[in-house]
């Protein structure tokens, strides 16, 4: 019984199934361990991961410099921008909006920085799904190739305050 | 050492139960089932609001009512179910008096006064941050101070659990090795043990600065250390879960572990690997490097994953070894078929086990690579992976259990046994459906945590596919589901701790 002690001697070699069982575990185990390396190397779909400490005010600061530099128009009162090739892309979620808009162009290949001057944000791209963790203080260094044509949006999956929901940006690829 | 007078034999088990021990357990479960209650309404009111054809409360309530319901579930209801499941496992099981009782209800009543003090700031509206308090999201003080008062006392529970093992090794009250049901709580008390002290790094700074005395808080290094607390804690209630599969196996079918030492190397397995594996909630973060990420996600946690493997196989044969010498043996699958359906504890532990296995535990594993963390992070898909491990998997099992509890322990006769029987397939149908329709609808980019999935609000306009909220309609009925076994589960528990005949004290039923 599982309630009560077991015999003296329970440190027995386990049966031939369980050894089955366990083995066959452990090499799917190994599997998954080996892929996550791989997968990273050959799959070539992970974020690029270059931690780096922005303070938020220096972090407005640039962005601000950049929606400046590079503005287009304007729409619901956000700045429309776009970028020249091989100028990074700076994208700011604050409460609540991602600012700029963007405008990009497809088969280009763009460095983001995306970085929150308030509370966290989740950038969350849609219709592809692809989501990130937006953490204030922190540069999120993302680099993004457009391999699509169309208009794309941005919505924020983390709770950032009552109107968390309203926040949604848009990212036109041309 | 101990007077008679003080504990009384159980006449199925054989084992000592003493007064004490049964009065501490009955206030922690009691208690328990009190902040499911709580969790309950909420888990109705944001199931509804979630659901565009009804939309019931406005936004400030939803994520009110939504912070409430992850506190009242995941800390409040699991964790005091867990401290009555560590006086049982330690006292019960080794037939020996609880250690420090006084001291156990001082625990007792440090947990109630944080848990009320947390309720009380989130329900007056004073902590609207979700039950992870990202910093710099920033709630009242007293709300921190609440939640380390919680953890202290169980931080004393888990104290009192070993203290009690102590003695009863000093003593002699068992003899050879304690049994598996009492090795895996241990495994689980000593998660627990880092777990809080996790909780205690991270909540004193954090309650320091909503004072004003700590100016910065780093936002990421609060994740890191939140998540530290946050995964492990859900080791304790997988270790808790998996040592109560074990138990009601016995209780439902007398079975028994076929081989000890299998069981318990896997228990072992979660104390060494899970802690670090709870870096995969930062997988798209942008502060750890891709090594760093890899490492830790994939050779810790998959000797973790081992470990539930094997337990995945050790339940079922236990379960079919034991039906098989009941004198089911036609076929592969009399000894399944032919279970005690009829009887809660025995569906409670086969949907909790499937739950567990195939929803949260895939799901868990998938989403904890870096490629899928992507395309899930945040997602309502989240939200149906743990309602598949915590609720469908640990919640359930705890549901089954509870009915062996009150006529073996508190010593009352269930009332409505009928409906207690078909609980567990009323809310074991409601959380898969829950899950699946989460998991799809996050599978398409619906956020998790959103008041209005339909985007009627927003300042640039945005919707989704509509299959969205065709899933999020199935979640929504799965979620009706899942209330109306809650529901049944207070209420037979309920009904029979207070109202239930006293059983004699001779009185070998079980159920
Ligand atoms: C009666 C059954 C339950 C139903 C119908 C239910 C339903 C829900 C719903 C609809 C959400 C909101 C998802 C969102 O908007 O993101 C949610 C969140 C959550 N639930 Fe449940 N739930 C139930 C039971 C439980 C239990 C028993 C636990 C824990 C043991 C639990 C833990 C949580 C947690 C931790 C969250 C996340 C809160 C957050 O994102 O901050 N739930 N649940
Ligand atoms: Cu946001
Ligand atoms: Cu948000």
């Amino acid at each position: 019984m599982p309630i009560t002690s077991p015999e003296k001697y329970w440190w027995k070699p386990a049966d031939k199934q369980e050894k089955i069982w366990i083995t066959l575990s452990l090499i799917w185990c190994l599997i998954l361990f080996a892929m996550m390396p791989l997968w990273h190397i050959y799959g070539k779909q992970n974020p690029s991961a270059e931690p780096l400490k922005i303070r938020p005010a220096d972090f407005m600061k640039v962005s601000n410099v950049f929606i400046e530099k590079y503005k287009v128009g304007e729409e619901s009162g956000i700045a429309i921008v776009e970028p020249p090739a091989g100028v990074d892309v700076y994208l700011r979620g604050q409460m609540w909006n991602w600012v700029p808009i963007l405008k990009l162009k497809k088969g280009v290949s763009y460095k983001f920085h995306i970085s929150s001057t308030d509370l966290m944000h989740g950038f969350s791209l849609q219709p592809m799904n692809m989501n990130f963790q937006i953490v204030p203080g922190h540069d999120n260094i993302l680099n993004f190739t457009p391999t699509e044509a169309g208009t794309f949006h941005i919505i924020c999956n983390e709770f950032c305050g009552i109107n968390h929901h309203t926040m949604v940006g848009k990212i036109i690829v041309m | 050492m101990t007077n008679a007078a003080e504990f009384r034999t159980c006449p199925i088990t054989g084992k000592k139960v003493f007064k004490t021990t049964q009065n501490l357990m009955w206030i922690n479960a009691v208690t328990a089932v009190v902040f499911i209650l709580i969790g309950g309404i909420m888990a109705l009111l944001v199931a509804l609001t979630r659901w565009p054809a009804v939309h019931l409360l406005p936004a400030d309530l939803f994520y009110r009512f939504l912070t409430a319901h992850g506190l009242n579930m995941l800390i409040f209801w699991i964790v005091f179910f867990e401290i009555a499941g560590l006086y049982f496992g330690s006292s019960v099981l080794l037939n020996v008096r609880l250690a420090t009782p006084k001291l156990a209800w001082l625990a007792y009543l440090l947990m109630l006064v944080g848990a009320v003090m947390v309720d009380i700031m989130v329900f007056t509206g004073r902590a609207d941050v979700m039950f992870t308090s990202y910093v710099p999201l920033m709630a009242h003080p007293l709300y921190y101070l609440g939640i380390i008062l919680f953890a202290v006392g169980a931080l004393i529970g888990c104290g009192i659990f070993f203290a009690t093992w102590a003695i009863a090794r000093a003593e002699k009250t068992y003899e050879g090795s304690v049994p598996l049901v009492t090795f895996g709580l241990t495994a689980a008390a000593i998660i627990a043990v880092f777990t809080l002290s996790a909780g205690a790094i991270i909540y004193i700074p954090t309650f320091l600065w909503s004072l004003g005395i700590i100016k910065n808080l780093d936002a990421a290094m609060y994740r890191l250390i939140f998540w530290g607390l946050g995964h492990s804690s859900q080791q304790i209630n997988v270790t808790a879960m998996v040592s109560i599969w074990y138990l009601l196996g016995a209780l439902t079918v007398g079975a028994k572990p076929v081989n000890e030492k299998i069981c318990r190397t896997a228990f072992v397995l979660y104390i060494l690997f899970i802690n670090l594996a709870s870096e995969h909630h930062l997988l798209t973060d942008p502060t750890l490097s891709s090594a760093h990420k890899i490492a830790n996600t994939s050779y810790f946690m998959y000797l973790a994953v081992l470990a539930s493997m094997i337990h995945a196989l050790a339940i079922p044969m236990a379960l079919e070894v034991a039906q098989r010498k009941n004198g089911y043996t036609k076929g592969l699958f009399e000894w399944f078929t032919k279970a005690p359906w009829g009887q809660p504890g025995f569906p409670a532990l086969i949907f909790s086990l499937f739950i567990f296995g195939f929803i949260g535990g895939i799901t868990g594993v998938a989403y904890g690579t870096e490629q899928l963390a992507i395309k899930s992070h945040n997602t309502w898909a989240m939200t149906g992976h743990f309602h598949g491990t915590v609720v469908g998997g640990t919640t359930l099992a705890f549901m089954g259990l509870t009915y062996y509890v009150i006529p073996l322990i508190f010593r009352r006769e269930l009332i409505g046994k009928k409906l207690a029987t078909i609980q567990p397939y009323i809310f074991g149908i409601g959380i898969v459906l829950m899950s699946l329709g989460m998991g799809a609808a996050g599978t398409l980019g619906s956020p998790r945590r959103h008041w209005d999935v339909t985007f009627a609000v927003s300042i640039i306009p945005f919707s989704f596919d509509p299959t969205v909220i065709l899933f999020t309609t199935v979640a929504a009925i799965g979620a009706m589901l899942a209330v109306t076994g809650g529901a049944i589960y207070v209420l037979v528990s309920v009904l029979s701790v207070f109202f239930g005949r006293k059983m004699a004290a001779n009185e070998a039923k079980i159920i």
